[in-house]
């Protein structure tokens, strides 16, 4: 270990400067700018229903601050360690990862939020939801897997492959247990991505196209989907279905980003947010703010950020020298895009509802600590990727 | 990394690229393209309109005694929002009200249901309005119960009163002038789309028939709208504006509620005279016209109804009587929706086409019992024969049989059954001229326009009745299959198209297919009067606000002239005259002080009642007074009557009573309606003013 530290050191010393000389520049603007928005979304999201309450208008604000705050600091710890070096302690996160898993299964422990039994609460009102986590664990431990032993111009043979989808399988199983399809949907899409990008045979990733195909016609089916979600599923398809429930909320959403126009209302002055018509506006319906008060311009602004973060994310993942490397990058990037395209499609009536945040804009700690190490990693390989 | 892995970078890169693009998409639409939609969505889910009705203007009489009033009454309403969510649908909550109101559930029950929810068939008793207005099951609660409901709103959930203003008709001076008023109602759906430049609200009143609707516009007023912006829980974060209501404007009439009380007491009396005398008597009209203004005085239409019963709230029962035959249709105006073969009133008509057609009106022309069209004997009223008397006293007698002559003759002139390309048809040219085809463009909805049966309504007749006379034996019920009307039929069949002989002869004495409504035959006695100005009659005379400043004046306007010289004209009124001096209206007139002129009339009427009775004949009597210089015109009309003469002329005679001031058989100038004529300045309007007796 002494040893990597000290390369580690040398290659540092190397680029004569320290690991956040290292970070791809523009990559960093882009996610700063994401968490600017955020913040003043969530603090316009919040402010007048608890002046309305009677309650500090400044409660969201803070903790959210506080969440950006604690998710810089992991992000930067996960930029120290040279990410080659976090091989070593795959199986450790990958067994705290379904661990807390489990415990959210367990009553007592986890606690239901939404229809999903994925959290788990913490002394001092904290709640902390490991799927989130759990996300990071994932994409690690498979690409461990897939680049072991593989030199750049083989590709991993089948047995490897099956490994690394069984390492992937049995946290989704138990987050499919909570349940929260979202994130499970949004999981399923990255591993499909890394075992795509590895090299693996391709039989291997029309197969899992198919299997995710089936997965979701049988869960449709036979009733693996709790109540709420095949409402919630219906309500995609036909909105007005059920006005005051799922329905409710959809069409809400995308009256609520449609009304915004061009420039919007001004923040602080949406009526629909400030009446509080779209139900967790502040977390996973976030997306209706910006819509509304940042209008076309403020959305795309979002949606632009977005671009380039992804877009770096693959020059990362291209200039990286092994296929670690690489594939945590892909698996970090489709996480994020298709985290981002779920909620944002979902609050324009594009995706049916889920309960996913948006990337580095949604309030809540544990999904914001995970995208913030997931950025942590990519910086971490741009910054130890020569030249 | 070998061309695979970099292929699938690329692919993967290029799928979520086209993930962020189909985003821009979506939210381009949703923002840019389809942005005032969803602006407008919002708007409808954040706002919330509070309507405070107007108070509406009122309906008053020519010396501003209140024809239609508001006053406060209690509303025990529905909310079917509420209602409805309750287990059993609110049954419980409605018979408990009911039960205190002391109404029918069954009642209760239909006044809650929106009009076409339960059947498209029943419309009457039913919610005219929308489901999102609270539904009034009535406007006239008791103090105490109205206070037991709001007291115990846990027994009566989504049940609650409040005081509104309802529309009433106070009948000063005893009036009833249902017809004329109309009524107002619930805004429906249906007007909602219609109106695009009226700015109806929601839960508004609006004028529904008569002066009510025809006048709609300044007498609404404008609702006061506030508008709040709500959350998600209905509680109110804003205010976005507020309007207040401003009052309607009042209506200020020609009528004079003096002399619509004498003419429906004149028009009732007329029919019970027609049943003493045998007859049916089944509906009547009277309608009363300043000739030099055009103004309607006084406007009855028999059978009629309590104008309130709309504002009480209708039952289905009601509803029903209202437009029921047997109770011979109520709600349907006489004056001017009522259509009768004006029959020997016609012959002021004919008297012009005959001038017109160049017969010499001082001539003297022979009155036989009969005369013989074709192979058919045309009677004389009453068949008896009168000699050769001048034109002048057959018109007074109303003599048919010089009629038939002098248009059989023109008939044949024209070409008889095959007529010339260009024929004169002096008779038609002159109802023309008359405008009988025409409404009179009165200033109230739903006026009838009268027939004329010339040459090419009588060819639209035929090509549509063709079929059915030419197959009369197997189209026809057995029981109309008489030797009379098979023949008939036979006959139609041939020249059913061409105008016969017969049809010209009947057409001079205002026979056959010719009908025309009360109110267009005052026209034309006006315009007699008056030297053969047409005038538009108008009940209207001004809007003024509630302080008193004129909005706007109305007038009526001259529709055209009569058809005949001045020299015809004062002949015809001079024979119009003698009709009341020594012909047909003399007993009737015996004694009576001011000089009138006038025309009786009586139609026969062909077909059956609903009881299998012969229809009985239709009483006129049309005239104007006083003859030297005209001022008034009068008529009335009884269906079924009988004798004009006897039936109708006695009635007219009332009403010229009260306006003159007529005791016994002289003129008392202090009882005079209108000693200097009617009113030339408005009225002061206000809600407690009575007739000055």
């Amino acid at each position: 270990m002494s040893t990597i530290t000290s390369q580690n050191q040398r290659r540092r010393n190397r680029k004569r400067g320290s690991i956040l000389k290292g970070f791809d520049p523009l990559l960093s603007v882009a996610i700063v700018g994401l968490l600017v928005i955020g913040t003043l979304l969530v603090y316009a999201a919040t402010k007048p229903w608890y002046v309305s309450l009677g309650l500090d208008p400044e409660y969201y604000l803070k903790r959210h601050v506080i969440n950006i705050v604690i998710g810089g600091c992991l992000a930067l710890s996960a930029t120290l360690i040279d990410y080659r070096l976090i091989r070593a302690y795959t199986p450790i996160l990958w067994g705290a990862g379904v661990l807390g898993l489990i415990a959210v299964l367990i009553p007592g422990i986890g606690s239901t939020v939404n229809g999903a039994r994925a959290w788990i609460s913490l002394p001092g009102g904290f709640q902390i939801q490991p799927a989130e986590l759990v996300k990071i664990s994932i994409i690690i431990g498979i690409a461990v897997i897939l680049s072991e032993g593989v030199h750049d111009r083989e590709e991993p043979n089948n047995k490897t492959v099956a490994q690394a989808l069984a390492v992937a399988a049995f946290p989704i199983f138990l987050i499919l247990l909570q349940p929260d399809m979202g994130t499970v949907i949004i999981i399923s899409a990255s591993v499909l991505t890394i075992v795509a990008v590895s090299g693996a045979s391709s039989r291997w990733v029309i197969g899992l196209l198919f299997v995710a195909l089936l997965g979701s016609f049988t869960a449709v089916k036979v009733g693996v989907l709790s109540d709420y979600q095949v409402k919630r599923l219906q309500s995609f398809v036909n909105p007005s279905a059920d006005p005051q429930q799922s329905g409710y909320q959809l069409r809400q959403s995308r009256i609520t980003v449609g009304s915004g126009g061009l420039l919007g209302k001004g923040l602080f002055n949406g009526p629909q947010t400030n009446g509080r018509f779209v139900p967790e506006q502040h977390t996973d319906f976030i997306f209706t703010v910006a819509g509304e008060e940042l209008g076309f311009a403020g959305s795309s602004l979002i949606l632009i950020l977005y671009l380039i973060v992804l877009l770096r994310g693959f020059r990362i993942a291209r200039r990286s020298e092994d296929l670690f490397g690489r594939l945590v990058c892909i698996g970090v990037i489709s996480w994020f895009a298709f985290q981002a395209f779920e909620n944002i499609g979902m609050t324009m009536g594009l995706m049916p509802m889920t309960g996913v945040p948006l990337p580095f804009v949604s309030y809540g700690g544990s999904s914001m600590f995970a995208n913030l190490i997931g950025v942590g990693l990519l910086q971490n390989i741009h910054a130890r990727t020569r030249g | 990394m070998n061309q695979r892995s970099r292929l699938s970078i690329l692919v993967t890169q290029v799928l979520i690229v086209s993930l962020m693009i189909a985003l821009f998409g979506r939210l381009f639409y949703l923002q840019i393209g389809a942005g005032d939609k969803y602006r407008d969505a919002a708007l409808s889910i954040q706002s919330r309109d509070i309507i405070t009705p107007a108070i509406r203007g009122l309906i008053v009489d020519s010396s501003g005694v209140p024809l239609a009033l508001n006053r406060v009454g209690l509303a025990v309403t529905v909310d079917r929002s509420i209602v409805d969510r309750q287990s059993d649908k609110g049954e419980l909550v409605l018979r408990r009200v009911a039960r205190l109101l002391g109404l029918k559930y069954g009642d209760v029950y239909l006044y809650t249901r929106l009009c076409g929810e339960l059947s498209k068939k029943v419309k009457a008793g039913c919610w005219t309005g929308t489901r999102y207005q609270p539904i009034p099951i009535t406007k006239d609660a008791d103090v105490n119960k109205a206070l037991q409901i709001v007291e115990r709103a846990d027994l009566f959930p989504g049940i609650s009163a409040a005081p509104v203003a309802v529309r009433n008709y106070p009948g000063n001076a005893g009036v009833n002038i249902a017809h004329v008023l109309g009524y107002v109602g619930p805004l429906t759906e249906e007007d909602m789309t219609m109106a695009v430049s009226k700015d109806y609200r929601r839960s508004e009143s609006i004028g529904k028939a008569g002066l009510e609707y025809q006048y709609d516009a300044y007498l609404r007023g404008k609702s006061g709208v506030r508008t709040v912006i709500v959350d998600r829980k209905e509680s109110v974060i804003d205010q976005a504006q507020n309007v207040k209501p401003i009052p309607g404007n009042h209506l200020v009439t020609s009528l004079d509620v003096r002399l619509q009380a004498s003419a429906e007491k004149a028009l009732a009396e007329s029919i019970v005279i027609a049943r003493k005398n045998g007859h049916r008597g089944d509906s009547g009209a009277a309608v009363a016209m300043d000739i030099k203004t055009g103004r309607i005085l006084a406007m009855a239409s028999y059978p009629t109804y309590d104008p309130n019963i709309w504002e009480k709230g209708l039952t289905a029962k009601q509803a029903t009587d209202l437009f029921s035959e047997s109770n011979g249709v109520p709600a349907l105006s006489r004056v001017l929706q009522g259509l009768f073969a004006p029959a020997s009133t016609f012959k002021a008509v004919s008297l012009v086409a005959a001038a017109n057609a160049g017969y010499n009106l001082n001539a003297s022309y022979s009155c036989p019992s009969s005369v013989k069209v074709g192979n058919i004997d045309f009677q004389n009223f009453e068949s008896r024969a009168q000699g050769t008397i001048t034109m002048k006293h057959a018109i007074a007698i109303s003599c048919d049989t010089i009629w038939y002559r002098i248009a059989y003759d023109a008939w044949l002139r024209d070409g008889g059954l095959s007529p010339k390309a260009k024929p004169n048809d002096y008779f038609f040219s002159a109802a023309r001229g008359f405008q009988i085809e025409e409404k009179t463009g009165i200033d109230l909805p739903a006026e009838s326009s009268g027939r004329l049966p010339d040459r090419k309504w009588r060819k639209a007749w035929f090509e549509k009745n063709k079929d059915y006379y030419c197959n009369y034996a197997k189209r026809a019920p057995k029981s109309q299959q008489t030797e009379f009307l098979l023949a008939l039929a036979k006959e139609n069949c041939v020249d059913g198209g061409t105008i016969r002989g017969g049809d010209a002869v009947n057409f001079s004495i205002g026979q056959g297919d010719t009908v025309i409504t009360p109110l267009k035959l005052l026209q034309m006695y006006a315009a007699i009067a008056d030297n053969g100005n047409i005038r538009k009659p108008i009940i209207g005379k001004a809007v003024v606000t509630s302080s008193g400043k004129v909005v706007e004046k109305f007038h009526s306007t001259v529709l055209g002239k009569l058809p005949a010289s001045i020299k015809t004209l004062k002949f015809l009124q001079g024979a119009l005259r003698e009709v009341v001096t020594g012909g047909t209206a003399a007993a009737s007139f015996a004694g009576f002080p001011v000089s009138i002129s006038g025309k009786t009339g009586t139609a026969e009427v062909f077909g059956l009642n609903s009881d299998g009775s012969k229809k009985d004949n239709t009483s006129w009597f049309a005239s104007y007074g006083p003859s030297e210089k005209p001022r008034y015109a009068v008529v009335m009309m009884v269906s079924q009557g009988g004798f004009g003469s006897s039936v109708s002329a006695v009635g007219v005679r009332k009403i010229y009573e009260t306006l003159f001031g007529v005791v016994g058989n002289r003129v008392d100038p202090k009882k005079a309606l209108f000693p200097k004529g009617p009113p030339k300045t408005l009225p002061r309007i206000s809600p407690t003013l009575k007739v000055v007796k």
